[in-house]
């Protein structure tokens, strides 16, 4: 079979995989939906002045910002633990005393997360639409699944990435939950940062979850012109994400280490 | 090509930071034979076939393994090898049938699933899922998933450590399955008995070296051949000729002797003379058990 084909295989055992496992699955589901709701209540009818002068509900923040927040989470913190949970079992191991290629196997894992991410986006931009009257204008859907693929891939990558540095399972939820955590406050997903000091919004532009984020506010904000395509913020997550893929290239390990 | 040997190692070492796994071990492993590699924990077995399996870089050495160097992890290599490992796991939410089907998909020439399960006993739960199966369930799904490929060679970590009497006893069954279907199989196993039922060559391994090699028949050599008798003398008795050889050992004398009818004889004979009473006296064969304590220095078996 060729690497191709093997790696939609592995997405089908994947996908059966996940669904199998109700509790991983719902919270999986609920997480991004309950930060959604919850963030709205606490903020959402407060007024955001965009860069332009125009105001808007901060519930249109929200719903661009968890849509970001969605990918992430299936993207680069679910797929990271999988990816760990797999090594500590042994199963990594395992396939690679098999002749299937390792490309084939992760890219199956990077393909299904990037699955589930898509599914969470629909079932945030359905809420957000029904709940809080945000939609997209029909111009961004280009730029807004652009933004999708890039974020998708490149923090996809930087999942595969951080397994390195994560000796084992017992250590992965503490350090994968502390690089991902902070940039979620410091990049316009939990809080705009519009009283932010200067040198944290320069500390939060390093960082690849602030450019997803502007691309999705963007691709979202009805003042802003164009097609809502962020090449900027797109080129930086994609520079992010061939990094992180030459690290796990060269650093991947298949055995956990004590 | 198909008459040359299975795996042939040249002084294989491997250390992790200061410790010495393997210390110079050189295999010789036909195509068809069950050969197993017998030692105490620790002693470098799993260092050994991990270097043959492709999953640890010799230090020093050379290997083949059916004409190809494992460390380059060549497809054409693994797809003709089944690997058992000691713990890894397997999909915990796919059911039995499933892993295997998973597997099988990885090489060209599978074995048919309804066979894999047949040779592997587990018809019955191929509907399970694998995280509801127990130990020996799981050890022998390991087995059949290192069947999916049809290998020609077959690589058993361990393959009945942890288990109870009356499994070690189907996986042994399996084992032999696998050699009537003329694998190759090398096994690495703590258990004396295990080398002595399944395979055709053993080696025994101690602190990273082969300590004696053979058909489990010879092994321990000239030493299987010798008579131990053993027995216990009154304070009052004579004292005993010295030339039976006899040592003290405990309370009483050790003979050992390659010729145990004429000393028992002479033995006898000289405690009718002196109506003397040997105590105790007993006449026993070593095991192949006490042979491979005293290669393996008395560590083997403490697990």
């Amino acid at each position: 079979m060729s690497t191709a084909r093997l790696a939609l295989r592995q997405v089908r055992y994947e996908n059966k995989s996940f669904w199998r496992n109700p509790a991983a699955a719902y919270f999986t589901f609920a997480f991004p939906i309950v930060f959604l709701v919850i963030f709205n209540l606490l903020f959402g009818n407060a007024r955001l002045t965009l860069p332009g002068g125009h105001i808007v509900k901060q519930s249109t923040f929200y719903v661009a910002a968890i849509v970001a927040f969605s990918v992430i989470t299936a993207s680069f913190t679910n797929l990271a633990m999988n990816v760990v949970f797999a090594r500590e079992q042994g199963v990594l191991k395992r396939k690679r005393g098999t002749p299937m290629p390792p490309l084939a196997y992760l890219s199956g894992k990077i393909l299904h997360s990037g699955v589930i991410a898509l599914l969470l986006v629909a079932i945030i931009m359905v809420f957000g639409k029904a709940f809080y009257g945000v939609s997209l204008a029909g111009n961004r859907i280009p730029a807004f699944l652009a933004s999708l693929a890039i974020g998708a891939l490149s923090f996809s990558a930087m999942g595969l990435a951080i397994t390195t540095v994560v000796p084992n399972a017992d250590a992965a939820p503490a350090v994968v939950n502390a690089v991902i955590l902070p940039l979620l406050f410091i990049s316009d997903i939990f809080i705009p940062l519009t009283t932010a000091p200067k040198w944290l919004s320069t500390v939060g532009n390093i960082f690849p979850v602030r450019h997803f984020a502007e691309a999705m506010h963007q691709v979202f904000n009805p003042f802003a012109p164009g097609s809502g395509f962020q090449g900027k913020d797109l080129l930086v997550m994609g520079i992010w994400g061939l990094g992180s893929l030459l690290v796990a290239a060269k650093f991947f390990r298949w055995e956990p280490t004590r | 090509m198909e008459d040359s040997p299975a795996i042939v190692a040249r002084g294989l070492k491997k250390s992790y930071g200061d410790v010495e796994a393997v210390r110079g071990i050189d295999l010789h492993v036909a195509r068809g034979e069950v050969f197993a590699l017998l030692g105490p924990n620790g002693a470098g077995k799993t260092t050994t076939v991990e270097i043959l399996e492709g999953h640890r870089k010799a230090d020093a050495g050379e290997v083949r393994v059916l004409g190809h160097d494992p460390a380059r992890r060549e497809r054409a290599l693994l797809e003709r090898i089944g690997i058992v490992l000691q713990e890894t796991g397997i999909e915990p939410f796919l059911t039995v049938e499933e892993a295997i089907e998973l597997y099988r998909g990885y090489y060209p020439h599978p074995r048919p699933t309804d066979e894999i399960l047949h040779v592997v006993g587990l018809e019955e739960k191929r509907s399970s899922r694998v995280n509801k199966l127990s130990g020996g369930q799981k050890r022998r799904l390991d087995v059949g998933i290192g069947l999916a490929g049809d290998p020609d060679l077959l690589f058993l970590d361990e393959p009945t450590t942890g288990f109870d009497p009356s499994a070690r006893r189907n996986a042994w069954q399996v084992v032999k399955n696998l050699a009537a279907l003329g694998k190759t199989i090398v096994l690495t196993t703590h258990y004396m008995d295990e080398a002595q039922n399944l395979a055709d060559r053993v080696a025994i391994v101690v602190g990273g070296r082969i300590v004696a090699e053979g058909p489990p028949g010879t092994l321990g050599g000239t030493e299987l051949e010798q008579t131990r008798i053993s027995f216990s003398l009154p304070s009052e008795a004579a004292a005993l000729p010295a030339s039976f050889g006899a040592t003290a050992s405990g309370a009483g004398y050790v003979i050992v002797t390659k010729e145990p009818v004429r000393v028992l004889y002479d033995l006898t004979g000289w405690a009718l003379t002196e109506a003397v009473e040997l105590a105790d006296l007993t006449v026993s064969k070593p095991s192949l058990e006490d042979v491979y304590l005293e290669l393996t220095g008395g560590v083997a078996g403490t697990e």
